[in-house]
């Protein structure tokens, strides 16, 4: 009894250390919000300029239906971009990996790709597409698609030519080295990878959003601006910035799970 | 030498059981890497017999292509003339039988297994064929390097001695005829490295398997070889295949006895030799 009480204090120290820590950076965001309040209700600066953060919480509280409507759409097009972009990513790479020829001939098409902009990518999406999730999807996966095929291509090739002999020696086949070694050397590279596309998506979907569409977080920007809604374009900012940040958030967890080795060899 | 060399033969015989089992055999073998005009020759004329159940040691200055031999034997390399057997198959059948396994200067461990994951990693992957459904328990190998207890272990948790035993079990996981061991302790610090010698000489007599062990070090040479082969450079020759006897027994006192700096003597000077040329 008397032990368990002490390891619960034990742990009740940390997580009271741990928000100890985490109070000047806490600290700091309030008086900045409590400044900003300030300054626009002190100067009375227009609402159209800026809203007041009091203003930006009355639209989530008040116009809550409307932000949720159309946050779930992006999240949408967000998560499935995010999925379609890693996964055509992860197959390629694997396939690099394996052929001199593939790599050679694709990978340059892919740097080139990589190298127009995502804006003007977007409105030949939707002229060959439509109005509808499918341009926005594929604008989402196309900025997570490089970082992520970059990064596996090296982490798959990232395994010691050691260990490539080891397997050699043990009569291994390609897909059992692919399997047993090279995917789980890739781990860390890929979350990498995927942390960036975590939040690279949202800006994906919401861009999609900005051409031809009444839908959506992108497109409530777009209206909010036109109609100086200062307030609800806040707020509808504030919504797209936490969708990434809980993206981010979700692969952090997800990394911690399936990456408890350290790698050493990695660099 | 030569009075001695006869006294060694009966020695082998009745540590081996019978003399007459060739583990390893290798006749007129060459090894040369890249194309003609700049074709370098790494080894020529090696012409070598391993016993059954005998430890061998290799030493020779760098570059005398002594882990260019091993890999050979371990089908890691071709050889461009001559013929090497393991137990009368070719190395690439040798390989696919498991006859024989290999250990790295480094652990070689994956670093995402535990321990005893590691020590099992060479039943999951390759052809199983030929008689490596025999295997050894992998606990048991963990306790015979020294490990029992450290099962669970990541390869980061443990030292580099300890990740190289883990590496010694996985190579000892298919019950290998022959282990072709590349300066295994090359990277750990001395006294580590004298353990570990003591240990390998252990699980040596223990498992009766037949060790080719690679070094750099003239005093792993003398302690553990049976024999111990000298390569010299620019190809890789033999230099003298050397029997290494002693009266007292293999224990760390014996580093400190006249017959030990004597054997360590003669290996500096054929060194030496084998550099010169």
């Amino acid at each position: 009894m008397a032990a368990s009480g002490k390891v619960a204090t034990a742990s009740g120290d940390r997580r009271r250390r741990v928000w100890r820590g985490r109070l000047p950076a806490l600290g700091t965001a309030v008086s900045l919000l409590l400044l900003w309040q300030l300054i626009v209700s002190g100067f009375g600066v227009p609402t159209y300029i800026a809203p007041s953060p009091l203003q930006v919480v009355g639209v989530f509280v008040e116009k809550g239906d409307i932000l949720w409507i159309n946050f779930l759409p992006t999240l949408f097009e967000a998560a499935a971009g995010f999925v379609l972009g890693n996964s055509v990513a992860i197959l390629l790479a694997i396939w690099f990996v394996h052929s001199r020829f593939a790599e050679q001939a694709f990978y340059p098409i892919a740097v080139f790709i990589n190298t127009i902009p995502i804006i003007a990518i977007a409105p030949i999406l939707v002229l060959m597409l439509g109005n509808g999730f499918a341009p926005k999807i594929v604008i989402a996966s196309l900025i997570c698609f490089f970082p992520t095929l970059v990064n596996m291509v090296r982490g798959l090739k990232a395994v010691s030519p050691q260990m490539l002999e080891l397997m050699q020696v043990l009569s291994a086949t390609n897909p059992e080295i692919l399997w047993k070694v090279r995917i789980h050397s890739s781990l860390p590279f890929l979350f990498a990878a995927l942390k960036i596309a975590s939040t690279t998506c949202v800006i994906g979907a919401i861009v999609g959003e900005w051409i031809g569409s009444n839908y959506g977080l992108g497109a409530l920007i777009i209206e909010a601006t036109y109609n100086f809604r200062s307030p609800m374009l806040y707020a509808t900012v504030i919504l797209g910035a936490s969708m990434a940040v809980a993206g981010f958030a979700a692969t952090t967890i997800a990394e911690r799970r399936f990456v408890k080795w350290k790698p050493g060899a990695v660099h | 030498m030569s009075a001695k060399r006869s006294a060694d033969d009966v020695q082998a015989g009745a540590v081996s059981g019978n003399s007459e089992n060739t583990a390893i055999s290798i006749d007129g073998l060459a090894v040369r890497f890249g194309e003609p005009p700049d074709r370098i020759t790494a080894l020529e004329d090696i012409s070598i017999e391993v016993p059954e159940a005998s430890l061998i040691t290799m030493v020779g200055p760098s570059g005398c292509g002594k882990s260019t031999l091993l890999r050979a034997i371990a089908d890691l390399v071709e050889a461009d003339q001559g013929e090497i057997r393991v137990f009368g198959r070719t190395p690439e059948q040798a390989r696919r039988a498991r006859d024989f396994s290999f250990v790295f200067q480094e652990s070689t461990l994956l670093p995402w297994r535990t321990a005893i994951e590691n020590v099992l990693l060479p039943l999951e992957v390759g052809q199983r064929n030929e008689g490596f459904e025999q295997h050894a328990e992998p606990a048991e190998l963990l306790a015979l390097v020294g490990l029992s207890g450290r099962e669970d272990a990541l390869p980061h948790e443990l030292s580099g001695g300890m990740q190289q035993r883990v590496s010694i079990a996985r190579a000892l996981v298919c019950r290998p005829r022959v282990l072709l061991m590349d300066e295994p302790f090359g990277a750990l610090d001395e006294i580590t490295r004298d353990k570990l010698n003591e240990e390998l000489l252990r699980i040596w007599k223990e498992t009766g398997t037949t060790i080719v062990f690679v070094t750099h070090s003239v005093p792993e040479a003398a302690y553990l070889g049976q024999k111990c082969l000298v390569l010299s450079r620019h190809p890789g020759r033999v230099l003298e295949f050397l029997d290494v006897e002693y009266s007292a027994p293999r224990n760390p006192k014996l580093r400190d006895t006249l017959e030990f700096v004597q054997v360590t003597g003669r290996l500096r000077q054929l060194l030496e030799q084998a550099g010169r040329s």
